[in-house]
């Protein structure tokens, strides 16, 4: 069975039509890529299923529950957490404290609040930064943050949105360790990302949304290939 | 020695009376460390909750006139007005909340101060509950001697610093400051951003409304324009923190010394009226610009300063 299932989800802003009719499954355990070019309505099918927006049309299930009326928060507490693409560290607070802060949803007290931090630290090669203020965080570290402030709630899936953007070279290989060995801890990630090495070499399958609309789905050696993915981001081939 | 610090001013505060102060004295110490309860109240919402509120006269007002009711309307002690002001306040800050907390930021702030308004002109034509603007009157005064009414509030000042200090440390004040800094992201880790706002405004109104309901009994005499004034009250909250220094744990209270201070002072000045709000005005300026963190929060800051003056 598949965890989650989102069935012909739309949303429109005014007369617009930022999302429309689009379905897609993930697998429990897959790492699912979700790319299109800019504006296509990546983030806001993310927005949808985190909670910010509710779908104008269609529903999404999670682990065959419908989630698709509650908010961010409950979405969280059932076991979807995300990251974000313009990342929202909480500034004025420690790097461990802004991780303590979301370990607390699953934390009984306060110390096995800090002990899950300090463990999620670890396994995102923050432990050595846990003291800094997250504002003096330089870039890389702050997507690194929003990893492991989103690992800390011990979600079954996770979002990430474009954790890889903007990373130099070494910083990528090391996102790309992190994000497999969150999938070797058998959560199942949903993963927007521009960068095509990163998305081909960890996707287990691939949707791809153009203007608002699903224009294909496979794994990343059928998407590679399909002349309506070829087409939406690089133009027709023909005419060039 | 930082961890013994709140216990040892408190030993200090309790022990001043003893040396013989002068009434004007004892009134300036017991206005001190009431502002720095309202300060500590206003702090807990504005400060580490970031949900700044420009009408806390709402909730000192309430708790000032439930304790100046139950006295005119049941005739039992106006001290009753102290636990029954804890009820009515929370009331009260639920149905603000419930109004004006889905709102955010400036907007958030633009309906406190309109609710701070609210209260005073419901309380100004309410004659039947409140007598308008004739006021309150406490005929028999509990104490003459200001000393008792000095370690009540005391008291209070001890239990709020005690109170939040623990919830900062808890989940509750890491949820606090995880909403001042990002709703959005404090929502999507899963916290119920809405629920925890209503608790920090609920907690913060309460503490205010107590030192409401003790100023009546201190001072036997509450109008409308008094407790529920939006330049007296409400704005003079706000800068004890400012001055003392937002979200932090002493900061209210040095805020409350120099804005007390400050405006006694002020009011020595003679033929000045009305203008000592603009004597606060630029004082605000000034923090805002060279101590945007407060005196507490950039005591670095200060010694830094003092430290280059003397060795230049």
């Amino acid at each position: 069975m598949s965890l989650l299932e989102i069935r012909g989800i739309s949303r429109f802003f005014g007369g617009l039509a930022a999302v429309s009719d689009v379905s897609f499954m993930v697998d429990k355990g897959a790492i699912v890529g979700l790319i299109g070019p800019n504006g296509a309505g990546k983030t806001t099918v993310f927005n949808m299923i985190n909670g910010f927006y509710a779908p104008s049309k269609g529903e999404i299930y999670f682990k065959g529950e419908k989630i698709s009326q509650l908010k961010p928060h409950q979405i969280c507490k059932r076991g979807i957490a995300r990251t974000f693409q313009v990342v929202k560290p909480l500034q004025r607070m420690t790097v461990l404290d802004n991780v303590i802060a979301s370990a607390f949803v699953r934390a009984r007290n306060r110390a096995q609040a800090e002990a899950m931090a300090m463990e999620t630290l670890k396994f995102t090669g923050l432990y050595d930064d846990r003291a800094i203020l997250s504002k003096s965080l330089p870039l890389g570290k702050r997507k690194k943050l929003e990893i492991a402030r989103a690992l800390a709630t011990q979600p079954e899936m996770l979002l990430l949105d474009e954790s890889c953007a903007g990373l130099n070279p070494s910083e990528l290989n090391e996102a790309i360790e992190i994000i497999k060995k969150i999938r070797d801890r058998g959560i199942t990630i949903l993963i927007i990302e521009h960068h095509m090495k990163v998305i081909m070499s960890i996707s287990d399958r691939i949707v791809v949304i153009n203007y608002g609309q699903k224009i294909a789905e496979g794994t990343p050696l059928e998407i590679r290939h399909n002349p309506l993915v070829i087409e939406a981001y690089l133009g027709e081939a023909q005419s060039a | 020695m930082r961890k013994f610090l709140p216990i040892v001013l408190l030993a200090l505060f309790a022990l001043i009376p003893l040396v013989g102060l002068s009434s004007y004295l004892m009134h300036i110490l017991i206005l001190v460390v009431m502002w720095s309860v309202i300060g500590m109240a206003w702090n807990l919402l504005g400060g580490y909750c970031g949900q700044v509120s420009f009408g806390h006269a709402a909730f000192f007002g309430v708790g000032a006139y439930s304790a100046g009711i139950i006295y005119t309307k049941l005739g039992v002690s106006a001290w009753w007005g102290i636990p029954l002001s804890i009820i009515v306040v929370a009331l009260v800050a639920l149905v603000i909340g419930y109004i004006s907390l889905r709102l955010r930021g400036p907007y958030f702030v633009l309906s406190t101060l309109a609710i701070g308004e609210v209260f005073r002109v419901s309380a100004e034509n309410l004659e039947g509950l409140t007598q308008g603007n004739l006021g309150i009157l406490i005929q028999e005064r509990t104490w003459v001697e200001k000393i008792w009414y000095f370690y009540i509030i005391l008291f209070i000042a001890a239990v709020t610093f005690y109170l939040i200090k623990k919830t900062i440390a808890s989940r509750l004040g890491y949820y606090f400051v995880a909403i001042r800094e990002d709703q959005d992201a404090a929502e999507s880790l899963g916290i119920n951003t809405t629920l925890y706002k209503t608790i920090a405004l609920c907690m913060s109104a309460v503490i205010a409304g107590l030192a409401g309901a003790f100023y009546t009994n201190y001072m036997g005499y509450i109008d409308p324009d008094v407790v529920f004034s939006l330049s007296d009250i409400s704005i003079v909250t706000v800068m004890v923190v400012m001055v003392g220094g937002v979200a932090t744990f002493w900061g209210p209270l040095v805020g409350a010394v120099i804005m007390v201070l400050f405006a006694e002072l002020i009011r020595s000045i003679p033929m000045l009226g009305a203008a000592h709000q603009t004597l606060f005005g630029i004082l605000l300026i000034i923090i805002i610009i060279f101590l945007p963190n407060g005196i507490a929060g950039d005591t670095s800051k200060i010694l830094r300063l003092l430290r280059i003056r003397r060795s230049s």
